[in-house]
């Protein structure tokens, strides 16, 4: 039935269907070389890719190592926070997104550009977070709008937070996001951009220990990045709890005595260094860092001329004024040129060739011996002893002290204070030393300065007779089962002991100074425990020939209060020392805030209370008002700062 | 008047070698819509009821006799280009292109009839202008402006892909009625004149794929986000493929359009160089066997249809295959016979069934 085959028959044709036919066969060979190359050749390759296309990495923040007092007390907990982020890659209309956001979030849509804005720098496929630690309410309103917001997720991550309030802020420190800069740094080598790290106090110093390792859920997840399924969980490991050697109600005492004035306190364990308290005013609430601070925030606390980020008591350097008399009552004492007996008239003034160096008590203290020159803070009497003991006796009793050095701090950040002598200002001024100098060195004016933390260590080692011991912060490292990975024992920096009839003569000076009328804290003693202190004031400002009263002078330039003291005196367990920025008057602005805190240090313990070891004496029946106290009203010398007479006609 | 010999000379190898390809295609679905959830008829059974209204198509195309087809070329082409033209006025504008027309009840797509009419239309004019010698410059001037005409209609559109198709079984079928060698060059020449001078004429969307063609990584979560996750699919499918249903690009919705123009990456990922093996040599069977066709047609109105069939169903196959596997920028051209869709199902099926009518008729005058 070949009828047709004179059509089909053709050469020509027959020719062309071959070509077509040779040509389609060829294109398919094409296609199969190609299949050859990316199914056979490549395959791991993109087997590879497939992989890691359906698997992410969702990181899961380790919660961070509580801290703890003494007493394991939580100080800095962790408790959940939500954050509102969104995953980049799905949004197509950012624009619309914002405006939706900023209505459910209640932020203000220029700031949430801003974040957007900021987090188109970060890594793609890291969420872009909007929105930090949003409160319940927000979170869920977002959550029921999710399927309207593509891309919008919420992220739980963990925060501190502060079960007893703001205590030690600067001590425990906050976190802040790591830093580009840091992240270039070896230790900070594992760290990924958006990781929190703590940027001061324990949090910093002791990041490694509290921060714990990340874990990390392997999730499959389809193209919208919904989780389908978990793959593989790794569980983060939580960081190390760490005991402190702070007392949180010794802590919370001084705290709230120092009300809102600025200064520090430091509250030191004299037989092992351990510190109790330590305070830095004004501070910071961390919970507010926790939260995520607005730069506005930020810019206040960075620019308040107080200092509130400023640990004081580490970096606060103030002249010690009287409260130094101690040392050179020591360094007298163990020189020779002066002992307990040693009598001084005071006029009121003492002259060294032609300069007079005034007595904070205009009309003199009369006859004054060691404990009256300390009860009463007589400066004739440390002048004239002063002139006999010479700045390098002097300089080198208060180095024994702990003074003009650092301390080891465990965070560091510590000042050095200064002791001045001869060879520093030789070096530092090319000058040669005065006598008058050493004078007023000698009731801790003049070069002389000392950080708080300085000064209840230098408390410290008079009470318990001339062992420094390097202040101690932290007590023990424990991991999460409860094990100690890591304890801290006192460590003595160094020991010159007081001869014992010095110690008893300059501890009851100081016993006198609170217990007994006319001593400059008498107001401030304590019934059921004798402690011993000492005042002191510290010139800001020369204030010159002219008396005003306290509240003529402008704040920044009013007198810095100082209260040092140890407790109980017969037995002693804590140094405490006082720093009250402008606060005019140790005796009222300083002294209270040590009555406190050593009233709360006790009160606790009170099955280990001491007896007082000497009767106390009759209240204020007896003796007038005491001197220098300008509790009383009407006293002489009106609002006198006891270190501000000598400079009065001192020409230099 | 039903002739019995028709029936003896029914080409069921052809028609089986659709069906398989068809079934696969079926599989293919049900296992890339399995997780999707829809109250509406799944896709898989909407696939089947195409393929059926296909085959009842094929029915009416081969019991009329292809030859009417010859009278009626040019009044089809007519109305064709009117619809075209009435698309650009009227047309139903979905997802930045205007292609559709709503009648009513049911959305036609006229590019879509193009295809098939242009085929038509010259194999009428190759049949009725015979010549020994290859066709010069000047007489391809009318098939020229014949394909011209509907191509520049389906650009403006735009629809890229069926423009490039129509043009190639247009081309197709002027090649085989015999250019001369001299000719061929100088239109070839002109031809990448006019590309790159169209490359001007081209919208934003459509430059941006031939550039992400180029170089897909330029853009990976944008333009070149198809190719990428193609080729990661098609790819990590290995030899043996990850087994049905268990694509990992597929399933887990990575791959974009993975039921319509992209079936088959979830197919090679699935099953693997072999199974890809498998599809293509069936493809290549039915190219193959329109070809067939063809060269054992009754006249030469046949031969030209089957030509004409075979490049339209080849190109598609060709240019699908060759985007999804990273050789050609992403146009939207669907595999016939497997990829999802009623449209793409039903033109095929036309050509499928003037093929077996050619077929059925060989022996007939």
């Amino acid at each position: 039935m070949s009828l047709n085959s004179g059509w089909t028959g053709n050469p020509l044709l027959k020719k062309r269907f071959v070509v077509l036919a040779l040509c389609a066969t060829g294109f398919f060979l094409l296609l199969v070389l190609r299949l050859w190359y990316l199914q056979i050749i490549r395959a791991d390759h993109y087997r590879n890719l497939a992989e890691r296309n359906r698997t992410r990495y969702i990181p899961i923040v380790a919660p961070r190592g509580g801290i703890y007092d003494r007493n394991g007390q939580l100080l800095a907990d962790n408790r959940p926070a939500f954050d509102i982020s969104v995953l980049r890659q799905e949004v197509d209309d950012p624009e619309a997104l914002l405006n939706r956001l900023s209505v459910l979030l209640e932020l203000d849509v220029e700031v949430l550009k801003e974040r957007w804005q900021a987090g188109l720098r970060g890594p793609r496929f890291r969420p872009v977070p909007l929105a930090r630690d949003v409160e319940r309410p927000v979170l869920e309103r977002v959550m029921e709008n999710t399927v309207d917001l593509p891309g919008v997720l919420a992220e739980v991550r963990p925060v501190r937070s502060f079960p007893l309030g703001p205590l030690a802020p600067h001590l425990i420190g906050y976190l802040g996001e790591v830093t580009e800069e840091e992240l270039r740094s070896q230790s900070f080598a594992h760290y990924q951009p958006g990781d929190f790290i703590g940027k001061s106090g324990l949090e910093r110093g002791l990041e490694s220990w509290l921060a714990g390792q990340d874990g990390e859920r392997r999730v499959e997840v389809d193209v919208l990045g919904k989780t389908l399924r978990i793959l593989r969980t790794q569980e983060p490991v939580s960081g190390h709890r760490v005991y402190l050697t702070l007392r949180a109600d010794v802590q919370e005492a001084a705290q709230q005595a120092f009300g809102d004035r600025a200064g520090a306190a430091v509250v030191m364990d004299v037989r092992t260094g351990e510190i109790l308290a330590m305070v830095s005013k004004p501070d910071f609430d961390p919970a507010q860092f926790a939260r995520g601070l607005t730069s506005k925030e930020w810019q206040a606390l960075q620019n308040d001329s107080r200092h509130p980020l400023q640990n004081k008591s580490l970096r606060g350097q103030y002249p010690p004024g009287s409260v130094f008399k101690i040392v050179t009552a020591l360094a007298a004492l163990k020189a020779g040129v002066a002992t307990a007996h040693t009598r001084v008239y005071c006029t009121g003034a003492s002259k060294l060739g032609n300069h007079t160096f005034r007595c904070w008590k205009w009309e003199g203290h009369g006859v004054t011996d060691l404990k009256k020159a300390l009860k009463e803070s007589c400066d004739v009497w440390f002048y004239e002893v002063a002139q006999q003991l010479g700045i390098e006796r002097l300089a080198a009793t208060a180095r024994e002290f702990g003074l003009g050095e650092e301390l080891g701090f465990l965070l560091g950040g510590e000042r050095k204070g200064l002791i001045p002598d001869r060879q520093w200002k030789r070096a530092r001024f090319n000058a040669p030393w005065y006598h008058g100098e050493t004078v007023i060195a000698a009731i801790g004016q003049g070069y002389v300065l000392t950080t708080p933390l300085q000064l209840a260590s230098m408390m410290a080692a008079v009470a318990n007779g001339g062992t420094v011991y390097r202040p101690q912060i932290v007590r023990r490292i424990e991991n999460v089962e409860g094990r100690v990975v890591r304890s801290f024992q006192p460590q003595i920096l160094q020991r010159h002991p007081v001869a014992p009839a010095h110690l008893k003569a300059v501890h009851e000076a100081l016993w006198a100074v609170v217990n007994e009328p006319g001593g400059t804290a008498w107001q401030q003693r304590l019934p059921d425990l004798p402690y011993a202190g000492k005042t002191g004031t510290a010139q800001v400002a020369r204030m010159g020939a002219v008396r005003r009263r306290e509240s003529e002078i402008p704040y920044h330039l009013r007198d810095h209060a100082l209260f040092t003291a140890f407790a109980p005196v017969g037995n002693p367990e804590i140094a405490v020392a006082v720093v009250v920025e402008h606060g005019s008057h140790g005796s009222s602005a300083a002294a209270p805030i040590a009555r406190a805190i050593i009233a709360r240090y006790f009160k606790l313990e009170q099955d280990r209370m001491p007896t007082p070891r000497t009767a106390l004496p009759a209240p204020a029946t007896a003796a007038g008002p005491p001197d220098g106290t300008d509790e009383v009203p009407g006293a002489e010398p009106p609002a006198a700062a006891e270190a501000a007479a000598p400079f009065t006609s001192t020409s230099e | 008047m039903f002739d019995r010999r028709l029936l003896t000379h029914f080409d069921w190898a052809l028609l089986l070698v659709v069906l398989v390809i068809a079934a696969l295609g079926v599989l293919n679905l049900v296992g890339v819509t399995a997780s999707w959830s829809s109250s509406a008829l799944p896709y898989y059974l909407k696939q089947i009821a195409w393929l059926g209204v296909g085959l009842i198509i094929v029915l009416i195309i081969c019991s009329v006799d292809y030859r009417r087809l010859e009278h009626m070329a040019f009044p089809l082409y007519g109305i064709t280009l009117l619809l075209l033209v009435l698309v650009l006025a009227v047309g139903h504008t979905s997802m930045g292109a205007t292609r559709w027309l709503n009648l009513g009840f049911i959305k036609l797509q006229p590019s879509e009839l193009a295809k098939v009419v242009i085929i038509i239309t010259m194999a009428c004019y190759f049949t009725r202008h015979d010549q020994p010698l290859p066709f010069s410059l000047r007489e391809l001037a009318i098939p020229a402006l014949l394909l011209a005409l509907p191509t520049a209609l389906i650009m403006k559109q735009p629809d890229l892909g069926t423009a490039m198709i129509v043009l190639a079984i247009g081309g197709t079928m002027a090649l085989f009625a015999g250019i001369g060698t001299r000719t061929l060059l100088f239109l070839a020449a002109t031809g990448l004149a006019g590309a790159g001078g169209g490359w001007f004429l081209l919208h934003d969307y459509q430059k941006q794929r031939i550039l992400t063609f180029l170089n897909p990584e330029g853009d990976p979560l944008g333009a070149g986000y198809h190719i990428i996750q193609s080729k990661i699919a098609v790819g990590s499918g290995g030899f043996f493929g990850k087994g049905f249903m268990k694509g990992s690009q597929s399933q887990l919705s990575f791959l974009p359009e993975r039921h319509t123009d992209f079936a088959f990456s979830v197919f090679a990922e699935e099953w693997g160089f072999w199974g890809c093996l498998v599809l293509l040599a069936l493809f290549l069977l039915i190219v193959l066997w329109g070809l067939r066709s063809g060269r054992h047609a009754a006249d030469r109105f046949g031969t030209f249809l089957a030509v004409g069939v075979t490049a339209m169903l080849f190109w598609h196959i060709v240019i699908n295959l060759g985007m999804v596997i990273g050789l050609l920028p992403v146009v939207g051209v669907p595999l016939p016979l497997f990829s999802y869709g009623g449209t793409s199902m039903i033109t095929t099926m036309i050509g499928v069934g003037m093929l077996l009518n050619v077929s059925m008729r060989r022996f007939k005058f």
